[in-house]
C-alpha cells in the first residue's frame, strides 16, 4: 500500500519536460490521483481493521472460555459433588453430574458450552439457578455507567494535568508528575475506603455506599457515582497525564513545530492545534489498555461501595466458586476490551493521516 | 490501577546503555538507595517477623479489653476490632505480601524475558508470533481472569499470581524485544556469530548485559503492580484465610469498621502506598539512570541577564541600508554540568536589501547556530551570549519572545533542511499554510485560502488544490521543499533563511529549487541568508559568500574575488577539496585534520594546526579580521601569501 506515496517523482512517472528557459524539469505527477487512491483505500482499510480486530476477539474469546474448563479438567472433585452435598445419594450425585454435563469428556464440555454460548447462552449459575445472561444484563448498565464515567474523567484531567506539565514544568510540572506517581500507588480500594471516611463519614455530603439506578433518580444516580468514579479514575488520570506529557514533549521537540515557531505560529495555536495532535495519538494507544486497567479496578470499587455490577458479581462468583457465574463476566469484560480497542483503532486512523497508508 | 509504563520509546534508549555501569550509577543515587534499603528492610521484616512473632498469624483475638484502641505506647499503631495490635499483624503479614510479589515478578521474569530475547533476537516468525500471543494476553482483562482461577483454585496464592505474571509478562517482553532490537543490528553481534559462537551463547553473553537495565525497570514497575493486586485480592478474602494477617486484608477489616474507628485503614493503606512508591520510584529513578534527561522547556532563556558589551573586531563599520547586521555575534550552549561552551564566537556580517548572502563552513562551524540566533530559536540550552542582531532598526537579541513572533513569519522566514519533516504529519498542507497566511495578514478563511492556493501555484506545483488538500507524507522530497518554501513566502517576508534547503535532495531536484528561489527573489526582492558547505550552491546563488571555521568568521568578501583568489587557506583548501560538496562529515582531501569541536578551539588562529601556511606567530594570539581589499576581509596573518594565487 506504500506504493500510494510519491516518495520521488521520477519512481511513480514524473513527465520529464522542458520549460521557457530551455532548462529540463521534471513535473512531478499530479498528486490529486495520489490523494483520490488514497481516499478510496481509507475504506477498504478500515474494512480490514475491523475484520482483523473480529478474527482476533474470536480467538480471544475461544481461549478465555476454553481456559476454565482446562483449569477444571485440572482439580480434583467436581461441583455436582459440591452441590449434592454430603447427605445426597449416589444417584442424586450421578443425576447432578449428568445434567451439568460432567459425564462428558472436557472437549465435548466445552463444545457444548461452546455450541450453546453462540446462541446467547452462557449456562446457568451454580448458585442462584439463574442464567448467567441474565444476571449478567442486569449489571452491565451499572458497570458500564461507572466505566464510562471514569474514562471521561481520566482523559479530561489527564490530558490537561499532561499539558500543564509539559509546557510549565517548574512546580507545576512537578505536581503533576507526583499525581501521577500517587495515581499509580495508590490503590483503588484503598483510596475507596479513604473517600468514604471524607465526604461520607466526616462530611457527610455524599452516601457511604449503594447504587441508585438511573431512571429512579438521575440526581441521587450521580451521586451515588460520585466516589466510586472518583476511586476508580485516579489511575487513569496519572497515566494518561503521563503519555500526554511524554507525547506532547515529544511534539514540542519535533521539527515540525521548530518549522511552525519559525512561522510565527502563536504558543496558543503551536501547543493546542499542533502539538495537542501528537499528544492525541499516545493517550489514544493507551486507551485500550486503560480500559483494562479500569475494569480491574471496577471489581474492587464495586465491593467497596457495595455497587451491583459486573465486579461485584465476579467478586461473589469467585467466592461461591460459581464458575459458569465468573466464566460469563470474563468474556462480556473481554468484549468489553475489544470494542474499545477497534473504537481507539478507528480514532487513530482519524487523528493521524500516515496509519491510512502504512 | 495503573501502570507508568508501556513507555517503549524512554526505554528503548535504554539498551544502548551498559549495564554494570549502570547498576553502580544507580546505587551511587541518594533516592535509589533509600528505596533499595527499604526494600531490604521490608524483605527482613518478612523473614524475622513471622518467627519473632509466632502466636499473631493465629491469633483469632488480642486483648479484649482494648477493642479499636487509638495508638498509644502499648500498641503504637493501636488495635482493631478484636483487640489485637495493629502494628504486629502488618509485620508479620508483610511475608504473604512480599511472597504473592515474588512469584508473580518470578513469573514474570520467566516468561517476559525468554520471550522478548527470542522475539528481538530472532526476529522473523519467532517475532511474530510471540508478539500476536502477548497482544492475546494484553487484550484480556486481567483481574477477572485471576478471580476465575481463583473460583477453581480457592485461596491458592501460587495459582493466583502465577497467572496474574502470566498476563502481565507481555510488559516485559515487549521491553525486553525492542531493547534488544537495535543490539541485534550492531557489529560486534554479527563478529561473534561470524566467529562460530552458538546463539544461546551470544544472547546471554552479549545482549543480556546490555538489556538488564531496562528489565530492572520494567520489573520494579511490574513488581509494584502485583503488590497492589496482591493486596488487592487479599482485601477481597480471596487469598488469605482469617485470621491470618494481610495487608489487603487489613484494609477489609478496616473498611467494616469505618463508622467507628477511621484510622484502622490507615497503617495498612499507607504502608501499601508507600511500598509501591518506592517501587515506582525506583523504576522512574533506574529510567533516569538510563537515559539523558531530555526535556527541554519550551521558552529558552534567550540571553544571558548580563550580557556582554558587543566587543566587535570588524573593520566593518555597521551599514545602515543592510536589511540585516550582525555584530560580535556569541552564541553557548549550556552542557549538563553547567558550564558553557561557545559555538558562535564573534560573528559579523551584513546582508544588503534583496541580497543572497552564503555562510559557508564545514559542520561545527556555528552556521545554523548563528541562523537560528537571528530568529531567537536555538535548540535546547543554547542562547546568546552577546553581540547585536540589527533587523528593521531594531536589536532582535532584546526583544521578548513574543515580539520576536510577530517578526518570524512575517519579516524573516526559515526555510528547514528538511522539507519533509517540517510539516505538521497529521494535519494538511493547505490548513497549514492558511494558518500561517491568517497569522500574517488577518484575511478570512476564504481569502486565506485563495491565497494559500496562489503561493502553491507561485512555487510552480501544478496542482496547488490537490496539494493543499494532502497530507506531508503523500507529498515527494521536492514538492515538500517547494510546499515548504511557498511557506517562507506566506508572510511577504524580507529575509528568508534557507539552511542547506537542497542537501536532502536528489541532484535534478536541487538544481529545480534553486532556480525557483532565485525567479522568486528577483521577483519579490527578498535577501537571502543560505546556509551550505556546498561552494557549487554558493556560485550559483549568491553575490557574498561568510566563511566560517570554529565559530568565527575567517574570511568574507563578494562571490568573484573570493572563488577566484581566497586569502584564506581554509576557504583555499575548502574551494579545492570541495567544489560541489562532499558529504560533510568525511574529512576533507586537501586539508588535513577536522574541525575542532567547540571547547576544544586552539588559542591563536584556530585553523593553525590545520594550515600548511602556518608559522609559529599563527598560536601566539587571536588573529583579527582584516581588511584585504573593497569590503573584503580575512583573518590569517599570511593573507599577503595567497595574494595573487588562484584556487
Amino acid at each position: 500500500m506504500s506504493t500510494v506515496m510519491t516518495k520521488n517523482a521520477h519512481e511513480s512517472g514524473g513527465r520529464t519536460v522542458q520549460n521557457s528557459g530551455g532548462r529540463v524539469v521534471i513535473v512531478p505527477p499530479r498528486p490529486s490521483a495520489a490523494v483520490r487512491r488514497v481516499a478510496s483505500l481509507v475504506d477498504a482499510q478500515i474494512a480490514g481493521l475491523v475484520l482483523k480486530r473480529l478474527a482476533t476477539a474470536i480467538v480471544l474469546l475461544l481461549v478465555v472460555s476454553a481456559l476454565s474448563f482446562v483449569l477444571i479438567s485440572l482439580t480434583p472433585g467436581d461441583e455436582a459433588r459440591a452441590i449434592v452435598g454430603l447427605g445426597g445419594t449416589e444417584e442424586q450425585y450421578l443425576q447432578v453430574r449428568v445434567e451439568l454435563g460432567l459425564d462428558k469428556s472436557v472437549p465435548a464440555q466445552y463444545w457444548q458450552w461452546l455450541t450453546h454460548a453462540v446462541q446467547g447462552d452462557l449456562g446457568d449459575s451454580l448458585t442462584t439457578n439463574e442464567p448467567v445472561v441474565n444476571s449478567i444484563q442486569t449489571r452491565l448498565g451499572v458497570t458500564l455507567s461507572l466505566m464510562v464515567l471514569s474514562m471521561i474523567l481520566s482523559l479530561v484531567l489527564g490530558v490537561l494535568f499532561g499539558v500543564i506539565s509539559a509546557v510549565r514544568g517548574g512546580v507545576t510540572g512537578r505536581l503533576v508528575d507526583a499525581l501521577g506517581v500517587l495515581g499509580f500507588a495508590v490503590p483503588p480500594f484503598w483510596l475507596a475506603a479513604a473517600l468514604i471516611t471524607i465526604f461520607a463519614v466526616n462530611l457527610g455530603v455524599l452516601p457511604s455506599t449503594g447504587y441508585v439506578a438511573p431512571d429512579e433518580s438521575i440526581g441521587l444516580w450521580l451521586q451515588s457515582l460520585v466516589l466510586p468514579v472518583l476511586a476508580l479514575s485516579i489511575g487513569g488520570i496519572g497515566a494518561i497525564a503521563k503519555q500526554a506529557r511524554d507525547g506532547m514533549l515529544e511534539a514540542l521537540g519535533s521539527e515540525y513545530i521548530r518549522a511552525a515557531r519559525t512561522s510565527g505560529i502563536s504558543s496558543t495555536s503551536i501547543i493546542f492545534r499542533h502539538a495537542l495532535r501528537g499528544a492525541a495519538l499516545r493517550v489514544a494507544a493507551v486507551t485500550g489498555w486503560i480500559t483494562i486497567s479500569l475494569l480491574g479496578g471496577a471489581v474492587f470499587v464495586e465491593s467497596v461501595f457495595a455497587i451491583p455490577g459486573l465486579g461485584s458479581l465476579a467478586v461473589t462468583a469467585a467466592t461461591q466458586h460459581d464458575i459458569p457465574l465468573i466464566q460469563g463476566v470474563v468474556v462480556i469484560f473481554t468484549a468489553i476490551v475489544v470494542i474499545v480497542n477497534l473504537g481507539t483503532d478507528l480514532l487513530n486512523i482519524w487523528i493521524d493521516p500516515r496509519v491510512r497508508v502504512a | 490501577m495503573s501502570i507508568a509504563e508501556v513507555d517503549s520509546t524512554a526505554l528503548n534508549k535504554a539498551a544502548s546503555s551498559d549495564s554494570p555501569s549502570f547498576v553502580r550509577r544507580l546505587l551511587r543515587h541518594k533516592l535509589a538507595a533509600v528505596c533499595i534499603a527499604y526494600l531490604f528492610v521490608l524483605v527482613g521484616i518478612a523473614i524475622v517477623a513471622p518467627i519473632a512473632l509466632p502466636d499473631i498469624a493465629e491469633q483469632n483475638a488480642g486483648s479484649l479489653d482494648a477493642v479499636l484502641s487509638p495508638p498509644s505506647l502499648d500498641h503504637l499503631l493501636g488495635t482493631d476490632q478484636l483487640g489485637r495490635d495493629v502494628l504486629d499483624r502488618l509485620l508479620v503479614g508483610t511475608r504473604t505480601t512480599l511472597v504473592g510479589v515474588g512469584i508473580a515478578v518470578l513469573v514474570v521474569l520467566a516468561v517476559g524475558v525468554p520471550l522478548g530475547l527470542a522475539a528481538g533476537y530472532f526476529g522473523g516468525w519467532v517475532d511474530r508470533a510471540v508478539t500476536w500471543v502477548s497482544d492475546l494476553l494484553f487484550g484480556l482483562p486481567g483481574i477477572v481472569v485471576v478471580l476465575l482461577v481463583l473460583a477453581v483454585f480457592p485461596y491458592s496464592m501460587v495459582a493466583a499470581m502465577t497467572t496474574f505474571g502470566v498476563l502481565v509478562s507481555p510488559a516485559m517482553m515487549r521491553v525486553v524485544r525492542v531493547s534488544v532490537l537495535p543490539i541485534e543490528r550492531e557489529l560486534y553481534i554479527a563478529a561473534a556469530r561470524a566467529a562460530g559462537l552458538s546463539r544461546p551463547y551470544i544472547i546471554v553473553r552479549h545482549v543480556v548485559p546490555r538489556v538488564s537495565g531496562a528489565i530492572i525497570v520494567q520489573t520494579s514497575v511490574l513488581a509494584g503492580l502485583s503488590l497492589i493486586t496482591q493486596c488487592g485480592l487479599c482485601f477481597l478474602g480471596l487469598l488469605v484465610k482469617a485470621p491470618e494477617p494481610s495487608w489487603g486484608g487489613m484494609v477489609a477489616d478496616g473498611v467494616q469498621m469505618i463508622i467507628q474507628s477511621p484510622w484502622l485503614i490507615w497503617p495498612p493503606g499507607v504502608l501499601i502506598t508507600v511500598t509501591v512508591l518506592v517501587l515506582g520510584l525506583l523504576g522512574d529513578v533506574s529510567r533516569d539512570a538510563l537515559t539523558a534527561a531530555w526535556a527541554a522547556p519550551l521558552r529558552s532563556r534567550r540571553r544571558l541577564p548580563v550580557a556582554a558589551a558587543a566587543d566587535s573586531d570588524s573593520t566593518v563599520a555597521v551599514d545602515t541600508g543592510a536589511v540585516l547586521t550582525v555584530r560580535g555575534l556569541k552564541v553557548g550552549f549550556q552542557s549538563h554540568g553547567g558550564a558553557e561552551t561557545r559555538v558562535v564566537d564573534g560573528v559579523n556580517f551584513d546582508i544588503a536589501p534583496g541580497e543572497t548572502v552564503g555562510l559557508v563552513g564545514e559542520s561545527g562551524c556555528g552556521k545554523s547556530a548563528t541562523a537560528m540566533s537571528i530568529v531567537g530559536l536555538l535548540p535546547g540550552t543554547g542562547q546568546v551570549e552577546a553581540g547585536s542582531i540589527f533587523f528593521g532598526g531594531r536589536d532582535l537579541t532584546t526583544l521578548s519572545d513574543s515580539e520576536l513572533n510577530q517578526v518570524r513569519g512575517r519579516d524573516i522566514a526559515v526555510i528547514s533542511q528538511e522539507p519533509m519533516v517540517s510539516f505538521n504529519p497529521t494535519l494538511r498542507i493547505g490548513w497549514q499554510l492558511a494558518e500561517i497566511v491568517r497569522r500574517h495578514h488577518h484575511v478570512s478563511r476564504a481569502e486565506a485560502r485563495s491565497r494559500v492556493l496562489d503561493l502553491l501555484a507561485q512555487v510552480h506545483l501544478p496542482d496547488p488544490a490537490a496539494v493543499a488538500a494532502s497530507y506531508p507524507h503523500e507529498l515527494s522530497g521536492g514538492m515538500a521543499q517547494r510546499v515548504a518554501i511557498a511557506r517562507a513566502l506566506a508572510g511577504d517576508p524580507s529575509l528568508v533563511i534557507a539552511d542547506e534547503p537542497t542537501t536532502a535532495l536528489d541532484v535534478t531536484v536541487q538544481a529545480e529549487i534553486l532556480g525557483l528561489l532565485r525567479e522568486l527573489q528577483a521577483n519579490r526582492g527578498m535577501a537571502i541568508l543560505l546556509i551550505t558547505h556546498d561552494w557549487g550552491v554558493v556560485a550559483e546563488m549568491c553575490q557574498r559568500a561568510v566563511v566560517l571555521y570554529a565559530g568565527q568568521v575567517i574570511e568574507q568578501g563578494p562571490i568573484i574575488p573570493v572563488f577566484q583568489e581566497p586569502r584564506h587557506p581554509y576557504t583555499k583548501g575548502l574551494l579545492m577539496a570541495n567544489p560541489h560538496g562532499v558529504p560533510s562529515t568525511a574529512a576533507l582531501p586537501a586539508i588535513s585534520g577536522t574541525v575542532p569541536p567547540p571547547g576544544q578551539w586552539p588559542s591563536g588562529c584556530r585553523f593553525n594546526d590545520r594550515c600548511a601556511y602556518a608559522t609559529a606567530a599563527c598560536g601566539e594570539s587571536a588573529i583579527p579580521l582584516m581588511s584585504v581589499g573593497t569590503r573584503r576581509e580575512a583573518r590569517c596573518i599570511h593573507s599577503f601569501m595567497l595574494e595573487g594565487e588562484s584556487a
